[in-house]
């Protein structure tokens, strides 16, 4: 039982600095993401049919990529293209990269949901474009997919461990030091898998106390 | 009729306006375009010596092994990931808690962990006990419970859509709880929810790539081989470039496929679930 704990407390390096990069990994990615995912929503409901396209071009190619796909390319690939990108910020690109297109179409879905007298609206109102989406849609149609949005997040969260096969230490790299060091791989696993519990488990209870809190009533 | 809740219908002013960022737009991918041609030709990815081995016969080859793996790994894990699916669905709606509970427990747990830590578990957990096991059944494996978990909520979800009356006609007619489950619900759960499983079923497919990490020789193992081939002038981009054409074009064929179920079932589909105690 000690010699269970044991693993945990003499490799307490390597198991904060891989849970800290993770970390680092999913607040950089969530940003990111959320970023650019809400941008790429801009351009596929705008009514510029160009930027439309391109929006549903990108989404389209992006969800059918394995993210290890992403990664490769990022980190064997882009090189070659002179393009030379460290370990870490190529790890924050493809999470960004590769989730901005899930989070862009769970945005279109919630802007879907709302009502369309809140657009005509805002437009009797002389509201542009921009400020009908900003200003009223947007915040109401965020509100709708929080949940959702969260879930995505969560699988996020989950996809860094990737990273792990791309030369960037953090949790799901734990295993390949803690296996050279002779630790019992049963015991580290369950360690890994218990710190990730504790990042998705806060994530799943903030779900549902937004889903409660943020309801909206229709 | 404006054809968004966004926007007016544009007038001639706005047509213009939205022309003009148009061909703006435009130009900027045409210069992007541009400009990854000209580093790629600055980078000699278009040389003939690094596209010369998709010309011999072993290297296709090589190629096709790896997508044979990888399908092999996707259509196993995909077939125990629908069995894994529907026993827990079913398990987590029975009446027994010693059901009920475990099924609960296992599928919530599963869903939580990172799909690579669990094919770490498939694949380390056997040798720290001394038992061989293949990288293929250790990614089987881990694609198995996780996608499996995940199926169990999107059928679970499924059950729960049917109109009560299907599961009260099927008691009147006097089936006990096992039989209106695999008879009644499960079928129909299913049928509704296709689109969604096909989509799951993309996304284990996309997942197998993961078995590069623990060297199983899927599509991208065998890429990363052939992209560092010296002989070819380190050729990295146009290997992945092909690569990645095989696996957007299989996932999009399978997302395609399940948009076109979800398109049909639309007049089918069950009625608004009523609300459950």
């Amino acid at each position: 039982m000690l010699e269970f704990f044991r693993t945990l407390t003499n490799n307490w390096d390597i198991f904060s600095r891989g849970f800290l990069t993770t970390l680092k990994l999913f607040v950089i990615g969530a940003v990111g993401s959320l970023t650019v995912g809400t941008i790429l929503a801009t351009m596929r409901v705008s009514p510029v049919p160009v930027l439309r396209g391109l929006g549903a071009a990108y989404v389209n190619i992006i969800r059918n990529t394995p993210l290890t796909l992403v990664f490769a390319f990022l980190v064997f690939a882009a090189p070659k293209l002179g393009i030379e990108i460290a370990f870490e910020p190529a790890a924050y690109t493809a999470l960004t990269i590769y989730t901005a297109a899930f989070i862009c179409e769970t945005l279109r879905s919630g802007i879907n949901t709302v009502p369309v007298g809140q657009g005509e609206a805002a437009r009797a109102l002389g509201m542009t474009f921009g400020q009908v989406l900003y200003l009223i849609v947007l915040p109401q149609a965020f509100r709708t997919v929080v949940p959702p949005l969260i879930s995505m997040l969560n699988a996020m969260l989950k996809n860094t461990t990737v990273a792990a096969g791309f030369s960037v230490v953090e949790a799901g790299a734990i295993q390949a030091y803690l296996s050279e060091r002779g630790e019992n791989q049963v015991v580290t696993l369950f360690w890994i898998t218990f710190g990730f519990l504790c990042f998705v488990v806060p994530l799943i209870l903030l779900q549902r106390y937004l889903e409660r809190r943020w309801a909206v009533v229709r | 009729m404006s054809a968004s809740v966004l926007y007016d219908e544009p007038g001639p002013r706005a047509r213009v306006r939205h022309r003009l960022v148009g061909v703006a737009t435009l130009g900027l991918i045409g210069a992007f375009v541009a400009f990854t041609i000209y580093r790629f030709t600055e980078t000699g990815q278009f040389e003939p010596l690094k596209w010369k081995q998709f010309e011999y016969e072993a290297i296709q080859l090589q190629l096709l092994h790896g997508l044979l793996a990888t399908l092999e790994a996707a259509g196993t894990a995909a077939v125990l990931a629908l069995i894994f699916g529907g026993v827990f669905a079913s398990a987590r709606i029975s009446d027994a808690w010693i059901f009920r509970a475990p099924a609960t427990f296992l599928v919530e747990l599963f869903r939580a962990i990172p799909l690579l830590i669990l094919i770490f578990f498939g694949y380390y957990v056997p040798l720290q006990y001394g038992w061989h096991i293949s990288n293929f059944w250790a990614l089987v494996a881990g694609l198995t419970v996780y996608n499996g978990s995940v199926l169990a909520e999107i059928i679970r979800a499924g059950i729960a859509a049917i109109p009560r009356g299907q599961a009260e006609a099927a008691y009147a007619l006097g089936m006990q709880k096992g039989q209106v489950v695999r008879l009644i619900l499960l079928p129909q759960a299913i049928r509704a929810m296709l689109p969604s499983i096909i989509g799951q079923l993309v996304v284990l497919l996309k997942d197998t790539a993961l078995g590069f990490i623990i060297t199983y020789p899927e599509l991208l193992y065998v890429g990363k081989q052939m992209g560092s081939r010296l002989a070819f002038d380190l050729p990295y981009v146009p290997t992945y470039l092909v690569v990645a054409a095989i696996y957007i074009g299989m996932c999009a064929i399978m997302s395609a496929f399940a948009n076109w179920l979800a398109k049909r079932g639309d007049g089918k589909r069950s009625p608004a679930p009523t609300p459950r105690r």
